[in-house]
């Protein structure tokens, strides 16, 4: 069997910013389920740190293709 | 054929598909730099398909409309009151809303080119389309933000106000490498990722399923038919993250230039 450890890596790196989401997004729901009409006002701060978070996991998977 | 069809059909070892499978030169030669290549092509399609959808669709516009004018009116609508209104503000929005729109229909039609039979090949998994999708929107949110906020103002802009001084140049620093540096990195990444991987997951398993239905025994057969039932709904998945990578794209692209336009913090 031969492969790359590489993407090994990538994967425990994806750990992170996976449970990160998750725990935004569950935060996202529960304040729109709390209080619907603050949807607006949470959505972009919701997205905001989503794509913070996933930056985290695409870096590696750039890492684990370039290195 | 692909080489990997016929080495498979051959009873051959199975090569895993890799980042060969997305090289697709139509015209000109592997090294060259002007190549005209297959997601070339695609994405020109793509624009005269999106351009004779909505010509078509706006043409006989009635109180009632039609289907087509329906589907139109539907997505601009989605686009506009969802995103353009919501995240940039009713002030400014209309002047965003043909980049918002058309970076929307553009990269949705050209990632579910990936699962429409017989194209399949979503073009942002080349990563030079992603990059310049992203580089329209980090020059548009930049030059909109230096524009209401004069140089100096803008950067004075991404430090929030009432910090306690020794904190600036750290918060400077951090919210610099954001805007300028991880924001247009992300943005063209996080397209092209999500399209080269579900390209390859959907490689993996249809070809993982030609090969063991061709070249294994009776046990691996079933094996086969399982990959194959799974590489359909994975289909279905791909469909499911094509549009939302889209409207994501389209999103933060609205919400990067609602942050530049924004007065206070």
């Amino acid at each position: 069997m031969t492969g790359n450890l590489n993407l090994v890596g990538f994967g425990l790196s994806a750990i992170g910013p996976g449970v990160g989401i998750g725990l935004i997004f569950a935060a996202y729901i529960n304040g729109v389920a709390r209080q619907p009409e603050a949807r607006g006002m949470l959505q972009p701060i919701a997205f905001l740190g989503f794509a913070l978070a996933e930056a985290l996991a695409l870096f590696g998977l750039v890492l684990a293709f370039v290195l | 054929m692909s080489p990997l069809a016929l080495a498979a059909a051959q009873g051959e070892e199975f090569t895993s598909p890799g980042k060969e499978d997305f090289w697709w030169p139509i015209l000109g030669s592997d090294s060259s730099a002007w190549t005209l290549t297959r997601p070339a092509v695609m994405a020109l399609v793509s624009v005269a398909l999106i351009a004779w959808f909505l010509l078509a669709a706006t043409r006989h516009r009635a109180i009632i409309p039609g289907r087509l004018q329906f589907i139109g009116e539907g997505a601009y609508g989605f686009i506009r009151e969802g995103i353009g209104r919501d995240l940039i503000g009713s002030r400014d929005f209309l002047k965003f809303m043909p980049l918002l729109f058309a970076q929307f229909t553009f990269i949705l039609l050209n990632n579910l080119f990936g699962i429409i039979p017989f194209v399949q090949y979503p073009t942002m998994s080349r990563y030079g389309f992603p990059v310049a999708l992203a580089a329209i929107t980090y020059i548009t949110f930049h030059a909109v933000g230096f524009h209401r906020k004069g140089f100096v103002g803008y950067f004075k802009d991404l430090v929030p106000p009432g910090l306690p001084s020794w904190i600036v140049p750290v918060i400077f620093l951090l919210e610099f490498v954001d805007k300028f540096l991880t924001r247009p990195l992300t943005l063209s990444l996080r397209l092209f990722a999500n399209m080269f991987a579900g390209h390859l997951l959907l490689l993996v398993f249809i070809l993982g399923a030609e090969h063991l239905l061709l070249t294994g025994g009776p046990a691996l057969k079933v094996a086969g038919v399982l990959s194959g039932v799974l590489a359909i709904v994975m289909t279905f998945f791909e469909a499911l993250v094509e549009v939302l990578q889209a409207y994501i794209f389209t999103l933060l692209t609205a919400l990067y230039i609602g942050g530049a336009l924004a007065e206070e913090h």
